[in-house]
C-alpha cells in the first residue's frame, strides 16, 4: 500500500509540469500525508507553524511555493525580510510592512488599515469583518507591493547597473587601443555575440545598430534573472524570469518596438499579401493579423515555461526525498538535481538568447525592405 | 472549476509595473551610459584594425615596388659596370697596341739609324783604314822602291794605280 501511494505521488509530481494550466483545484487535490519535520521549506515552516502544519508534506504545494511570489524573502532559518506592501485603493495609496499580513505563526492575518486587508492564496484581498473576500472592494485594490520578485529585480537591476557601468567606465579609461581586461574582457565577448549572432544576422548590419540597446538590454535582464533564479537562497531564490508578469512586460516591449519601427511593407503583406488573388488575401489577412500577436505571445511563453519547468524539475527531484521519507534518496535525488542544475545553466543563457534572437527576427521582419519578390516572402512568412 | 485559470499564468499587476519601470530605467541609462560608450569603442577599435591591416597591406605593396625597382636599379648598375669594364679593357689594349706599335716603330727607327750610323761609321772607318793602309802600302812601297825606284814622282804615281785598283769592298 505504501509503494503504490509513493508510486502515485511520484506520477503526481512529474505531473506538476504538465500543470502549468491546470487548476487551483485540482492541484489541491495533491494531498498526502508526510512525517513531521520533512521537506526543505517544511523544515523551517513546520517548526514555526506548530501544531497546524505538523504531519503534513504536500509536494505540490511546496514547489509551487517556491515557484510563486511572495510578501517576504527568506533568508536562513526563521529570518526573513519583511518587504513593503504598497496598495492602491478607491482611498489612496496605502504602505505597510508585509509583516502585518502575518500571525506570529506564519499565517494570513487582518491587517486594518483603510480596508481590512487578507492574503487570499497569497494575494492581497480586501476583507469584511467576518474575514469573507469583498469581491467589489477588491476590484479597487490595486497591489504594487514590494514582493520578492520585484525585489529580486531590482537587485538584477543594480547588479546589471554596477557591472556594465563599470565596464563602459573601462573603456574610457584604457582607451579603444588596448586590449580589454578583466570585467571588460568578460562582457566583451557577449556584447559581441549578441551583435553579430543575434542583431546583424536577423536585422542587417545598416539598421541592426540602432536596436542593439534593446536588444541587450533585454537579453542581460533575462540572462541576470535567469541565473539569480538558479541560486537557492539569498540573493537569488526568486523566480523571476519564470513568472509570467516579467515575460508578459518584456513580450510587450517587443510588440511595440516590433510595431513602431515596422515600415509600410511589413503591414502590407499583413493585410494585402502581395502576388496574391483577392480572395486569398481576404483569406491571409485575419492569419497575418493573428500572427501579429502570437509572436510576442510565444515569447512570453515559452521564457514563463521553460524556467518554470526547470525549476519545478529541480524542486521534484529534491522532493524525491521526502517523498521516499529516507535519507538514502538523496543519491539519486541529488546527483541528478546538481546535473539538471547544470542543464539549468545552459537553459539560462539559451533562453535569454532565443528570446533576444526572436526579437530580434521579428524587428527585422518588421524593417525588411521588400523588393516585389513575392516567392522570397513566402519562406519568411 | 477546472476552467479556473492557474494564479501561475496570472500577471500580477504590481510586477508588471515594476518591470515596466525597472527596464525602462535600464534602457534609458544603460542605452546612456553603458551601452553606447562600449559599443563606440568596439567599432572604434574594429575600425582601427581594419584601418592597420589595410595600411599594412598598403605597406607591402610598395615595398614590394620598391623591390622590384631596386632590383631593375641593381641590374641596370650592373650592365653599365659591365659595358664599363669593357669599354677600359679595350682602352687599354688599344694603348697597349698602340704603344707596342709605336715601340716598333721608334725600335724600326732606331735601328734603321743604327744601321745607317754603322754604316756611314764603317764606310770612314773603311776610308780610315784604306788611308791608313795606303799610306803604310806607301810607306812599305816607298821604303822597297826607295830601293828600286829613284825617282820618286814616278814612284808615287805607280802606287797611286795601285791603290785606285785595290777593291776594298
Amino acid at each position: 500500500m505504501t509503494f503504490r501511494s509513493i508510486k502515485s505521488l511520484l506520477v503526481k509530481t512529474f505531473s506538476v509540469f504538465s500543470l502549468l494550466l491546470a487548476t487551483q483545484a485540482f492541484a489541491g487535490e495533491n494531498h498526502t500525508p508526510a512525517p513531521a519535520g520533512a521537506g526543505v521549506e517544511a523544515t523551517a515552516t513546520t517548526e514555526a507553524h506548530g501544531a497546524k502544519k505538523e504531519g503534513d508534506f504536500n509536494v505540490t504545494e511546496t514547489i509551487l511555493e517556491h515557484i510563486k511570489d511572495d510578501h517576504s524573502w527568506h533568508l536562513w532559518g526563521h529570518t526573513s525580510i519583511h518587504l513593503p506592501v504598497i496598495l492602491k485603493t478607491s482611498k489612496g495609496f496605502e504602505v505597510f510592512s508585509s509583516e502585518k499580513l502575518v500571525d506570529e505563526h506564519h499565517e494570513p492575518a487582518i491587517y486594518k488599515g483603510n480596508f481590512d486587508y487578507k492574503l487570499i492564496e497569497g494575494k492581497t484581498k480586501i476583507v469584511d469583518a467576518n474575514g469573507n473576500v469583498d469581491v467589489e472592494a477588491s476590484k479597487q485594490l490595486w497591489d504594487f507591493s514590494i514582493t520578492k520578485n520585484v525585489a529580486s529585480l531590482f537587485v538584477s537591476v543594480f547588479i546589471l547597473l554596477v557591472v556594465l557601468l563599470s565596464a563602459a567606465a573601462a573603456y574610457k579609461k584604457t582607451g579603444v587601443k588596448s586590449a580589454p581586461k578583466g570585467l571588460q574582457s568578460f562582457m566583451e565577448p557577449i556584447i559581441l555575440f549578441v551583435r553579430d549572432e543575434v542583431a546583424i544576422p536577423n536585422i542587417g548590419a545598416k539598421k541592426a545598430g540602432k536596436y542593439m540597446p534593446f536588444l541587450l538590454t533585454i537579453f542581460f535582464l533575462i540572462l541576470i534573472n535567469n541565473f539569480l533564479g538558479l541560486i537557492p537562497f539569498f540573493p537569488g531564490g526568486a523566480n523571476v524570469s519564470g513568472n509570467i508578469a516579467f515575460t508578459m512586460t518584456l513580450a510587450v516591449f517587443v510588440f511595440i518596438v516590433v510595431n513602431v519601427s515596422a515600415n509600410k511593407s511589413y503591414w502590407e503583406h499583413i493585410f494585402w499579401m502581395p502576388g496574391m488573388h483577392w480572395s486569398m488575401k481576404l483569406f491571409l489577412a485575419p492569419i497575418e493579423l493573428i500572427g501579429v500577436f502570437t509572436k510576442p505571445i510565444s515569447l512570453m511563453i515559452r521564457l514563463f515555461a521553460n524556467i518554470t519547468a526547470g525549476h519545478i524539475l529541480v524542486l521534484s527531484l529534491i522532493c524525491l526525498i521526502f517523498i521516499f521519507k529516507t535519507v538514502f534518496a538523496s543519491a539519486i535525488a541529488v546527483p541528478f538535481a546538481v546535473f539538471i542544475g547544470m542543464i539549468e545553466l545552459l537553459v539560462a543563457f539559451l533562453q535569454a538568447f532565443i528570446f533576444t534572437m526572436l526579437a530580434a527576427m521579428y524587428i527585422g521582419m518588421a524593417t525588411e525592405e521588400h523588393h516585389h519578390d513575392a516567392h522570397g516572402e513566402a519562406a519568411h512568412h | 472549476m477546472l476552467l479556473e485559470i492557474n494564479p501561475l499564468v496570472l500577471p500580477d499587476i504590481g510586477l508588471v509595473f515594476w518591470n515596466t519601470v525597472a527596464f525602462l530605467l535600464l534602457l534609458v541609462v544603460l542605452g546612456k551610459f553603458a551601452w553606447k560608450p562600449i559599443l563606440k569603442a568596439i567599432n572604434d577599435r574594429e575600425q582601427g584594425i581594419e584601418d592597420a591591416l589595410a595600411k599594412a597591406d598598403k605597406m607591402k605593396a610598395e615595398l614590394a615596388t620598391m623591390q622590384s625597382e631596386n632590383e631593375a636599379l641593381l641590374a641596370k648598375a650592373r650592365e653599365e659596370r659591365a659595358t664599363l669594364i669593357k669599354e677600359a679593357k679595350e682602352t687599354a689594349d688599344k694603348m697597349v697596341a698602340e704603344a707596342k706599335e709605336k715601340a716598333k716603330a721608334q725600335y724600326d727607327s732606331i735601328v734603321a739609324d743604327a744601321q745607317v750610323a754603322i754604316n756611314q761609321q764603317k764606310n770612314a772607318a773603311l776610308t780610315d783604314v784604306k788611308n791608313q793602309v795606303g799610306a803604310l802600302v806607301i810607306e812599305v812601297a816607298e821604303k822597297v822602291l826607295h830601293k828600286e825606284l829613284s825617282n820618286k814622282a814616278a814612284q808615287e804615281t805607280y802606287i797611286n794605280e795601285l791603290a785606285e785598283g785595290v777593291k776594298l769592298n
